[in-house]
């Protein structure tokens, strides 16, 4: 369940060009962590992984199928071996936080069940089960417009979770999380990941994170791939390089910080959703 | 941990389900609710010549000089009423508007006079709104008989009303200093109303009235349906004779009719705001 | 107030002038002959003859039953526009393409302006004479309205959530179920609510063209000079359109 980009380029409708020459080969069951200066197209990369971006030039393959050579069905049904956990939860405020969760198979789903859960949750052990692990699970009832950012995002990682998809992609996921619950929330991911054998690919803001949890990283930079190495490779010439523009590494802080002495006053901001 | 938490919005959906559905039965068999009788071979018939006989729309001179009169007559109908309206509203209008009460500047006296004449102005406002124009028109047919005056009237009184709350609201809304100013410093009403109040309210005053000329011209239209003169008239009358041609020509003034009025209206209130 | 007034200004004033007294004249209105002493004697007889309003127990229970028959019309119909004015809102919010934008844009916009009232007479002959034709009329005419005000809210309202389901595979109805339906809910039922209001009223003349409810039973009094009974049927509809803002202006707060 891995995927292919061959020479793959981006521009988007107003005519910035997001990515450029993009070639990426992921083996299923591989965990990538995606790092690179605001603005360098981690986001645009990981839309175009999950198939919602069709990009203008060369070659995706996905989980052993062409997305853009499926019929509307077939990429349907691609698409819901996708889960995609957006950085800014894509969740209405005033839905439940169980249908919020729910929400996650309704590729799977038939219609008719869709539509019952939205009278009757159809599945409430289900959605709790996927809340228990984020600590989340006595929310359940809740309207999600009660919930603080962080705690949506958690909502939207269960989503992700109850969809159980063979490609698990994660959109900088602890953007609105307190370091200590970051590292929670990314071990949970990667356990997730190693534990029923799927791929993973998380874009994350913190390189300490990413360095500390993932076998494989990869730096973007201006819409290209700066470099692709196994975590213990990235030295930190590579990684000032990466972000020349930002002035200064972001870290997460907290556990094991790469130089303390020199980023200290430079958390990341904590982006609320 | 069997004992999982209920869904504490089951019982309410469920409860108003019932209610719902207890409730849609005797709705339907009171508005007789039998959507075959619109395919019932007799129905159909008369309906489709009447649809049939749309085409073409009746263009005899004759016909055209009575319709040229009646549009005209509704226009002048919408304008007198409006018009009669103003002149009820404005006083009852004023009455409402607390700014301009000398009895509330100082400490002292309450001024019961005034309150109590100001909760009669919006009982007598409340009235007249509340009965429907077409039902006043009825009411005035009977005793000024067939013709365009039972219109004028009902528009005069119905809006007359709504005019006078929302011209109270706005007066209410702008800001009362200048016209304190000026009642503190011994001037009249009507000096605190033309130099305190008219400079702040005077475009929302105007473009509302205008907007109620356009809704005015709407419910002119159909006022001849009860006997008040008219477009309506002369639809009601085609209708009568199912003469499809007729009331397609009729039909079509009145759209125009109503766009245009809705243009004019809006192109006022641009030029106002 | 501004220093000089403008030729623009003082022109619009002449105009409106104008066409006031254009229209008083030209609808030749009776005014004078209002503010006569046997006109003004004429008018305080026939107010006179509505009181008392008509309270004999039969005419009550038939005033009731109307007022039901109303109440019934107007929710029905309510519902139906609702109903129809949502399906319509989606292709006229430009969710299906430019084809289906524009085609529903001008249903709804025919639906709209045709007025209640003609949609009655028209349905009267499709469905014949009873609050059946009433209920198709005030549905035709709020089906226009809501369904614009439906499109509006939903242009207004954040794609992502919608998108991001689309993107992990649900179908469309599924997606605009969980992710846009949420959002506009709450606006849609005010809208809908709001309109429930207006057509009480308009449930209750709709009766003057043949469509049931309190409009025939009013209109019947009248017709055989029973003032008193057309009073309390009056006074019905004050009643009804008290009770239908209180109950609407409680659901709106119970559902924000």
């Amino acid at each position: 369940m891995g995927f292919s980009l061959e020479g793959v380029g981006l521009i988007h409708a107003n005519g910035f060009r997001a990515l450029r020459g993009i070639d990426l080969r992921i083996a299923p069951g591989e965990r990538v962590a995606l790092i690179g200066a605001s603005g360098a197209g981690k986001t645009t990369l990981l839309r175009v992984l999950a198939a919602s971006l069709r990009p203008g030039e060369g070659r995706v393959t996905l989980l052993d199928g062409e997305p853009w050579a499926c019929a509307p069905a077939a990429l349907r049904r691609l698409r819901a071996r996708i889960g995609l956990v957006h950085q800014s939860p894509p969740i209405p405020p005033r839905q439940r936080v169980v249908t919020a969760v729910l929400a996650g198979r309704l590729g799977q789903w038939p219609l008719w069940k869709s539509l019952a859960s939205l009278v009757l949750p159809v599945d409430p052990d289900g959605a709790r089960a996927a809340l228990a692990r984020l600590d989340l699970a006595e929310r359940l009832y809740d309207r999600c417009d009660r919930l603080s950012g962080g705690q949506l995002q958690r909502v939207a990682l269960a989503r992700v979770l109850y969809q159980q998809p063979d490609l698990l992609l994660a959109d900088e996921p602890v953007s609105a999380m307190d370091p200590a619950l970051s590292e929670l929330t990314i071990s949970l991911l990667n356990e997730e990941a190693t534990r029923r054998g799927v791929t993973l690919v998380a874009s994350l803001h913190a390189v300490d994170l990413a360095l500390r949890h993932f076998p494989r990283v990869v730096g973007v930079k201006d819409g290209a791939i700066l470099f692709d190495l196994p975590a213990a490779q990235v030295s930190d010439a590579l990684l000032r390089e990466l972000y020349a523009a930002e002035g200064g590494l972001p870290l997460a802080g907290g556990l094991r910080a790469l130089e303390p002495a020199e980023t200290a006053g430079e958390l990341p901001p904590l982006r609320c959703a | 941990m069997s004992t999982a938490v209920r869904d504490p919005a089951a019982l309410p959906r469920l409860g108003w389900t019932l209610v719902v559905l207890v409730l849609l039965w005797p709705l339907l068999r009171l508005t007789d609710f039998h959507p075959a009788a619109l395919f019932e071979a007799g129905n159909l018939t008369a309906m489709g010549n009447f649809l049939a006989g749309f085409l073409p729309p009746a263009t005899a001179p004759d016909f055209l000089s009575l319709l040229g009169k009646a549009t005209v007559e509704t226009l002048a109908m919408a304008t007198a009423g409006i018009a009669l309206s103003i002149l009820l509203a404005v006083p009852l209008g004023l009455v409402l508007t607390r700014s301009l009460s000398i009895a509330r500047l100082g400490p002292g006296r309450r001024g019961w006079i005034g309150q109590s004449l100001r909760a009669v102005a919006r009982a007598l406002l409340a009235v007249l709104r509340g009965v429907p124009e077409l039902v006043w028109a009825l009411l005035f047919v009977r005793v000024f008989g067939l013709g365009a005056a039972a219109g004028v009237l009902a528009l005069g009184i119905t809006y007359g009303g709504m005019l006078g709350k929302v011209y109270g609201e706005i007066l209410e809304s702008t800001d009362a200093r200048p016209a304190r100013a000026l009642l503190e410093a011994g001037s009249g009403r009507l000096a605190a109303l033309c130099y305190g109040l008219l400079p702040n309210a005077a475009s929302e005053l105007v473009s509302y009235t205008v907007y109620r000329w356009e809704c005015a011209v709407r419910a002119s239209v159909v006022m001849g349906f009860v006997g008040a003169g008219g477009l309506g008239q002369l639809m009601d009358q085609s209708m009568k004779m199912l003469n499809g041609g007729e009331a397609a020509s009729i039909l079509v003034t009145f759209l125009v009719l109503v766009v245009a009025a809705d243009g004019l209206s809006e192109l006022l209130r641009r030029r106002l705001a | 107030m501004r220093a000089g007034v403008s030729f623009g200004g003082l022109l619009a004033v002449v105009l409106v002038v104008a066409a006031v007294a254009g229209s008083f004249a030209y609808l030749d209105m009776p005014l004078g002959a209002l503010f006569t002493g046997t006109a003004a004697g004429e008018i305080a007889d026939f107010v006179g003859r509505f009181f008392p309003p008509e309270l004999g127990p039969d005419f009550l229970a038939k005033v009731g039953w109307a007022a039901l028959e109303t109440l019934a019309i107007s929710l029905v119909s309510t519902v139906l526009a609702a109903v129809a004015g949502a399906v319509l809102a989606l292709p006229a919010a430009g969710r299906h393409g430019v084809a289906g934008r524009v085609g529903a844009r001008f249903v709804l916009n025919l639906l709209r302006s045709v007025p209640e009232l003609v949609w009655a007479t028209l349905m009267v002959l499709a469905a014949g004479l009873g609050p059946f034709a009433g209920t198709l009329a005030l549905a035709l005419h709020t089906t226009g309205v809501l369904g614009r005000l439906f499109a509006e809210a939903l242009e207004n309202t954040p794609p992502a959530p919608a998108e991001a389901l689309a993107g992990s595979g649900a179908p469309s109805l599924a997606a605009f179920l969980y992710g846009t339906f949420p959002l506009v809910a709450a606006q849609w039922l005010a809208y809908a609510l709001y309109r429930w209001e207006m057509n009480i009223r308009m449930a209750a003349i709709l009766g003057f063209v043949g469509a049931g409810g309190l409009g025939a039973l009013l209109y019947f009094s009248l017709s055989l000079f029973h003032e008193a009974e057309a009073s309390t049927v009056i006074l019905a509809m004050l009643a009804m359109a008290v009770v239908v803002d209180g109950v609407s202006a409680w659901l709106r707060r119970a559902s924000a």
